[in-house]
C-alpha cells in the first residue's frame, strides 16, 4: 500500500495514519410529526430522498432520530430530520420544495423548526400560496405558523426555521475488508453506532456508499468519478491504496450541524468496527481527503481512536 | 428591595396622567426630580409628589404600591422594563406598550392596551371597554403582545385588533372582537352579544360560547386541527398560562362573511 501508513492497530483493525478533509455547509433541523410514528416516517423519508449528495441533488439530507410526543411541538410522534446546503439560498430551495411535494402531501403531517438562530430560512412560508388565499397566519408566544386548508383537513406548518453556517460535511470513514460481506457488516455495525449520535446524519442509502468518489475524472465535465485508487478490481492498474487482502471497500459519509458530532460520530463509528474485528468485519479503516487543501475541516482517524 | 417604589400617600381629587413614569423617561433623574413631576389633569397643578412617596433608585423597575381607577396612562408607550400596579388602575393602562410587562393586581379602566405592539400586559381583575382597541380615529388596536385578564373584560374587547394575543378567564362584553383584523382571541366565559361583527381575519376561542352570532357567520362544523393543541400548549408554557381549552376538537364557524370573511370562531363541541 504504498504512501499508507498506520494510526494504530485495534483488536487486529489497522487504522490509517489519515484524515478525513470536511467543507462547511449551511444546514437545518426540522421536526415532522403525524397521527403516528407510521406516518411520521413515511413523510420524513420522502422528505430526505433524493438527498445523498449535494453535487447532484441539491442538498443532502437524512433522518436524526425518532421524537416522542414529548419532544414534539404538537405532543404528538415525530421524526427530527437534517439537511445541509453549500448555502442559505440553495438550502431553502431544496428544504421548501421537498416540504411542499413531500410533508405537505403526506396525511396527518406538520412541520416545524428544530433549530434555533438569527439566521432562517422560510418553511410554511414558502409554500403558503398553495391555499389559495385561504392560508392562516398565526403569531403567539413568539412563535409563527402558517395554516393551509388541505383536502385532509389543514396542514400546519412553522413559518420560517433556523439554520447554521457551523455545519459540515464530508465527515467519512472507509471500511476496508476481505469480502463485501465482512464490508458490509462492519459498515452496518458503523451505522448503528452511529445513529446514536445527535445532530449527525448519513445521507447514503442506510447510510452506506458502495461507490466512494474522488474530484473529477477523465472525461469533460465529470464532477467527480470512481475512487480508482480503493476499487479493488483495478489493484495493479491504478495508483492503488489497497493491499492484496483488501476485496472491498464502503464508505459512510457524515454530516453534521458542528464539527464536534461529526467527530462524535466517526469514533463511534470507528469503535464499533474495532469491536468487531477483522474476522467478522473489516481489516482496515481509513478516511477520504483531497490533500488537505480544500477543506477547512481535518478529522484525523488518529484523534478520534477509540 | 430593588427597583422604584410610588407609595400612595392620598387618593388624587383628580384624573391621574402617569404617562411620564415610565422607566426610560425617569432614568437618570433624583428623587427630587421625579418629584416635581407633573401628573395632574386639571389648573391645580398635582405633581408626583402631591400623590406619592417615592423610594429607590432603580426606575427599570417600578412599583405602584396602592392603584387608584384614577392612574391613568401608566405604562404608556414603554419599551422596557417593569411595572406593578397594587391596586386599581385607570384609563390607557399600557397603550402602545412596545416592550416589558405590567401587572396589575386590580381593574383596569378604558382602552388597556390599546395599540400596544409587544410585551405583556396582565390585569389581575377586570378590565374596562375598548380592551386592546383603538383610539377614536385610528385605523388598528392590538398590534402585538400578550394581554391577560383574570376578571372579565368590557364591551369591544380587541376591536380593530390587527395581531397578538387577548386572554380573557372571565365573560366577554358585547361586541368582542369587533372590525378585527387579525390576532387570537381567548375567552374562558359567555361573550355577550354577537363577537366577531366584521372581523376580517382573526381568531376567537370562545370557551362558554357566546350570547347569539350574526347570521353572517357559516358553521364549518366540527374541527379537529392541529393549531388548536399547538395554541393550549404554548399559552400554558408561555406568557398566557393555561387556558380553558386543550385541542380536543372544537365546531367553527367562519366569518364575517359581511366583510373578508377569512376569520373563525371556536365553540366547545
Amino acid at each position: 500500500m504504498p504512501g499508507v501508513t498506520e494510526a494504530g492497530v485495534i483488536n487486529g483493525v489497522v487504522i490509517d495514519d489519515g484524515f478525513a478533509e470536511a467543507f462547511p455547509m449551511a444546514g437545518t433541523a426540522l421536526q415532522i410529526t403525524a397521527v403516528n410514528e407510521k406516518w411520521a416516517l413515511e413523510a420524513a423519508r420522502a422528505m430526505t430522498g433524493f438527498a445523498t449528495s449535494v453535487i447532484a441533488c441539491g442538498c443532502e439530507g437524512g433522518i436524526d432520530r425518532m421524537l416522542s410526543p414529548e419532544e414534539t411541538r404538537d405532543g404528538r410522534p415525530g421524526v427530527r430530520v437534517l439537511f445541509f446546503g453549500f448555502d442559505a439560498g440553495g438550502l431553502e430551495k431544496q428544504v421548501t420544495t421537498r416540504l411542499g411535494q413531500c410533508v405537505l402531501t403526506s396525511p396527518t403531517s406538520a412541520c416545524y423548526a428544530d433549530l434555533g438562530g438569527e439566521k432562517q430560512i422560510d418553511l410554511g412560508s414558502a409554500i403558503r400560496y398553495f391555499a389559495d388565499g385561504w392560508q392562516i397566519s398565526k403569531k403567539f408566544e413568539g412563535r409563527h405558523f402558517w395554516r393551509m386548508p388541505v383536502m385532509e383537513g389543514e396542514f400546519l406548518c412553522e413559518a420560517k426555521t433556523g439554520i447554521t453556517t457551523d455545519g459540515v460535511g464530508g465527515g467519512n470513514l472507509l471500511l476496508m475488508a476481505r469480502s463485501t460481506a465482512q464490508a458490509l457488516a462492519a459498515s452496518e455495525a458503523a451505522i448503528a453506532a452511529m445513529r446514536k449520535v445527535p445532530d449527525v446524519i448519513m445521507p447514503f442509502p442506510g447510510g452506506i456508499v458502495r461507490s466512494g468518489s474522488k474530484v473529477g475524472g477523465k472525461y469533460k465535465g465529470m464532477m467527480a468519478s470512481t475512487n480508482d485508487a480503493y476499487c479493488p478490481t483495478l489493484k495493479g492498474v491504478t495508483a492503488s491504496q489497497l493491499g492484496p487482502e483488501i476485496g472491498s471497500v464502503l464508505e459512510i459519509v457524515i454530516d453534521g450541524l458542528t464539527a464536534g458530532a461529526v467527530a462524535d460520530a466517526m469514533r463511534v463509528g470507528i469503535k464499533a468496527v474495532t469491536d468487531l474485528g477483522p474476522a467478522e468485519g473489516a481489516l482496515r479503516i481509513g478516511a477520504g481527503n483531497y490533500g488537505g487543501n480544500l477543506g477547512p475541516h481535518h478529522f484525523h482517524l488518529k484523534d478520534l481512536l477509540p | 428591595m430593588t427597583g422604584m417604589t410610588f407609595l400612595k400617600t392620598q387618593e388624587p381629587e383628580e384624573r391621574l396622567d402617569l404617562s411620564a413614569l415610565v422607566p426610560a423617561r425617569l432614568k437618570g433623574l433624583s428623587s427630587a426630580e421625579i418629584a416635581r413631576i407633573a401628573i395632574g389633569t386639571s389648573r391645580r397643578g398635582v405633581v408626583v409628589g402631591d400623590v406619592f412617596a417615592v423610594s429607590g433608585d432603580d426606575p427599570s423597575v417600578l412599583r405602584f404600591a396602592g392603584g387608584s381607577p384614577r392612574f391613568d396612562r401608566i405604562g404608556e408607550a414603554m419599551a422596557g422594563g417593569e411595572i406593578t400596579v397594587e391596586g386599581d388602575a385607570g384609563a390607557r393602562l399600557g397603550r402602545m406598550l412596545k416592550a416589558g410587562r405590567i401587572t396589575v393586581t386590580g381593574s383596569a379602566g378604558m382602552h388597556a392596551g390599546s395599540a400596544m405592539e409587544g410585551g405583556v400586559l396582565r390585569i389581575g381583575g377586570d378590565a374596562g371597554d375598548f380592551l386592546g382597541g383603538p383610539l377614536a380615529g385610528e385605523t388598528m388596536g392590538l398590534k402585538g403582545g400578550t394581554i391577560v385578564v383574570g376578571g372579565r373584560a368590557g364591551e369591544r374587547a380587541g376591536d380593530r385588533m390587527r395581531r397578538g394575543v387577548i386572554c380573557v378567564a372571565g365573560e366577554a362584553g358585547d361586541g368582542l372582537g369587533s372590525r378585527m383584523i387579525a390576532g387570537t382571541i381567548v375567552v374562558g366565559r359567555r361573550a355577550a352579544g354577537t363577537p366577531g361583527r366584521m372581523m376580517k381575519r382573526g381568531t376567537l376561542i370562545l370557551c362558554g360560547g357566546a350570547e347569539r352570532f350574526a347570521p353572517t357567520f357559516v358553521d364549518n362544523g366540527p374541527a379537529d386541527i392541529l393549531i388548536l393543541k399547538v395554541m393550549a400548549s404554548a399559552f400554558a408554557q408561555g406568557e398566557v398560562g393555561e387556558v380553558p381549552f386543550d385541542g380536543a376538537p372544537m365546531r367553527r364557524l367562519g366569518g364575517d362573511t359581511a366583510v373578508l370573511g377569512l376569520g373563525e370562531i371556536f365553540l366547545p363541541l
